[in-house]
């Protein structure tokens, strides 16, 4: 159930950023969400699209290197407090997370969160988990729909 | 006036000298022949018995010892003392393979300390002056050698070590150092922080032996300047005892080699022919009156040029220039051996391609070393935490490896060249 993240290395230099973008783009892969962790040397860019596999491909032939991940993503209702009531659940629960970004989509009504917890076998169990205490939790399927609505 | 150690020596008539070295040379040789079966194998493989050498004439008849020998015989198989007669071992740097390990009778020592001696007088030193030695003390040579030197002249020795460099200013200053002993780079830095904490006056500094590594003309001209001393350049290698191979004079225009205890020749590197004296190629050294370690036709690896003539400080000792650089791809960096395999060593085994690229450069008088290797599948994760962690476990197997500090950059695949035949792995930026 969980979502396909696609993580690229970036190396420190003018132009990395957008020539992968420009990959992606010149093959109609859309994006639904990105990260990107820098540090002094390099950065990872992490992405949510449309097609994570096709997209992998395609940089990989490019010399890049790509790894694929799973990550949890959950809708919020776009109101306070209710990314602070997702993040109490885990943290309650012994997850601690590696990383977390939000997107947005053209569903006004949720905001979408992005949750990379420290143990990716833990994924699964940390979704159930999210699910009984009621909070909406995503697949690669919903992120794509939903962006495209 | 210009003050000699030896003089008997130093400035002995080339003809006395000579005699020295052929008398030296035929002991040694038929030593080493009868007491180490090492020498004794790669003789007979070349068809040469003691009775062959009868003079330093004789000695291009007689095989190389090189790198790939001390490792073979790693690490007593070129000992040609009883290892009861020794006292000391000095060591380079490195792990398994490339760290040489030299041995010292108390007569090794005694001729070491003299030479360091003799290079201490050189450069205008007495039995009333107060020698800092701000070298490594351990089994880098740098430090015991020149404490031997000062011990041997009766000068008041302040065994510093390096580092710690607001000490070395306070005792440096408290107790009127006259000469100090240390790398270039090392000076350098020293000499910046002298004038930064405006003690240049406070100082009693006249002369400095500086070696262990590559330094300019220009540099010399800067720490002279900036310490207000004159700077003299030492050579030496932990395979034929460390710093007093050879040592500067008054005159300044290269080094006088000792050659009561070591015979120069300069080869060809590629043909191993020897060389006619002011040609440009390796330097060779064969050990004459040591004990424990006589490496014989040791092949050092650096490039240089001999000159004979008379010097204006009155010293009749063959004179070396200082090494243009090496025949083999081996680094100094902050006075450390390194090869490149090693660090591809290090490199495969961290799961790493043998893609990279060394990158040495001189910061704040201080070497630096930076290893740029690709980026693998295996390595790559999404969390920055985990490629940190990878990148640091690289660090640490190449200061295990090394013994020194490297920063590690990682790149993306395929950006650095491919080897094809030599690959330019190493950019050295250092303005030597």
């Amino acid at each position: 159930m969980t979502i396909k993240q696609v993580s690229v290395f970036v190396e420190n230099r003018v132009g990395t950023l957008q020539e992968i973008m420009s990959l992606l783009a010149s093959n109609n892969i859309n994006l639904r969400a990105m990260s990107i962790a820098d540090t002094a040397d390099f950065g990872v860019l992490r992405l949510i699209c449309d097609d994570p596999f096709r997209a992998q491909k395609l940089l990989e032939a490019e010399k890049c290197i790509v790894t694929i991940n799973e990550v949890l993503g959950v809708a919020l209702p776009d109101r306070p407090g209710t990314l602070e009531n997702v993040l109490k659940i885990l943290a309650d629960n012994g997850y601690g997370l590696e990383y977390v970004y939000a997107f947005i989509t053209h569903n006004q009504e949720n905001a979408y969160i992005i949750l990379r917890i420290e143990e990716v076998e833990e994924n699964e169990k940390a979704e159930e988990l999210l699910k009984a205490n009621g909070i909406i939790v995503l697949n690669t399927c919903d992120v794509c729909q939903y962006s495209a609505e | 006036m210009e003050r000699y150690f030896n003089p008997e020596i130093e400035c002995a008539d080339p003809s006395v000298l000579k005699e020295i070295q052929n008398e030296r040379l035929v002991k040694t040789v038929k030593r080493v022949y009868e007491n180490v079966p090492y020498y004794r194998a790669k003789m007979e493989a070349s068809g040469i018995t003691p009775e062959d050498i009868k003079s330093v004439d004789d000695l291009h008849k007689l095989p190389f010892v090189t790198k790939d020998d001390l490792r073979e015989a790693y690490p007593y198989g070129l000992l040609a003392a009883p290892l009861s007669d020794c006292v000391r071992i000095q060591s380079t740097s490195g792990t398994t393979g490339k760290r040489v390990i030299a041995f010292y009778t108390q007569n090794d020592i005694d001729m070491w300390d003299t030479c360091c001696a003799r290079a201490i007088v050189a450069a205008g030193g007495t039995k009333d002056d107060v020698v800092q030695v701000s070298y490594g003390y351990g089994l880098f040579t740098g430090g015991p050698g020149l404490n031997g030197g000062s011990h041997k002249l009766g000068s008041l020795t302040v065994p510093t070590s390096s580092g710690n460099t607001d000490r070395q200013i306070q005792l440096m200053c408290d107790l009127g150092s006259t000469i100090l002993c240390c790398t270039p780079s090392y000076a350098e830095y020293l000499a910046e922080s002298i004038n930064e904490h405006g003690r240049r006056d406070d100082i009693k500094l006249k002369a400095g032996i500086f070696g262990a590594e590559a330094w300019s003309e220009e540099m010399r001209h800067d720490i002279e300047q900036k310490l207000g001393i004159k700077a003299y350049d030492i050579y030496g290698l932990t395979e034929i005892c460390g710093p007093g191979v050879s040592f500067e004079c008054s005159a300044q225009t290269g080094m006088h080699i000792n050659e009561d205890n070591f015979i120069a020749e300069i080869i060809n590197p590629n043909t191993g022919e020897v060389l006619p004296e002011g040609e440009k190629g390796e330097l060779v050294f064969t050990c004459i009156s040591k004990e424990a370690f006589p490496l014989i036709r040791y092949r050092t690896r650096d490039i240089c040029v001999l000159k004979r003539e008379k010097c204006s400080c009155g010293r009749t000792l063959i004179k070396m220039a200082k090494p243009m650089g090496r025949s083999d791809d081996m680094l100094i960096i902050r006075g450390v051996n390194v090869f490149p395999s090693q660090i591809e060593t290090v490199l495969l085994n961290n799961g790493y391609e043998a893609n990279y690229q060394i990158i040495v450069d001189r910061v704040n008088f201080s070497d630096t070393l930076e290893v740029v290797v690709e980026m693998t599948p295996e390595i790559f994760s999404d969390t920055v935490k985990h490629i940190s962690a990878k990148e640091k476990e690289l660090v640490a197997a190449l200061k295990n490896m090394l013994g020194l500090s490297a920063k590690v950059t990682l790149v993306a695949p395929k950006t650095i060249a491919r080897s094809e035949g030599k690959a330019v792995r190493i950019i050295d930026k250092r303005k030597i």
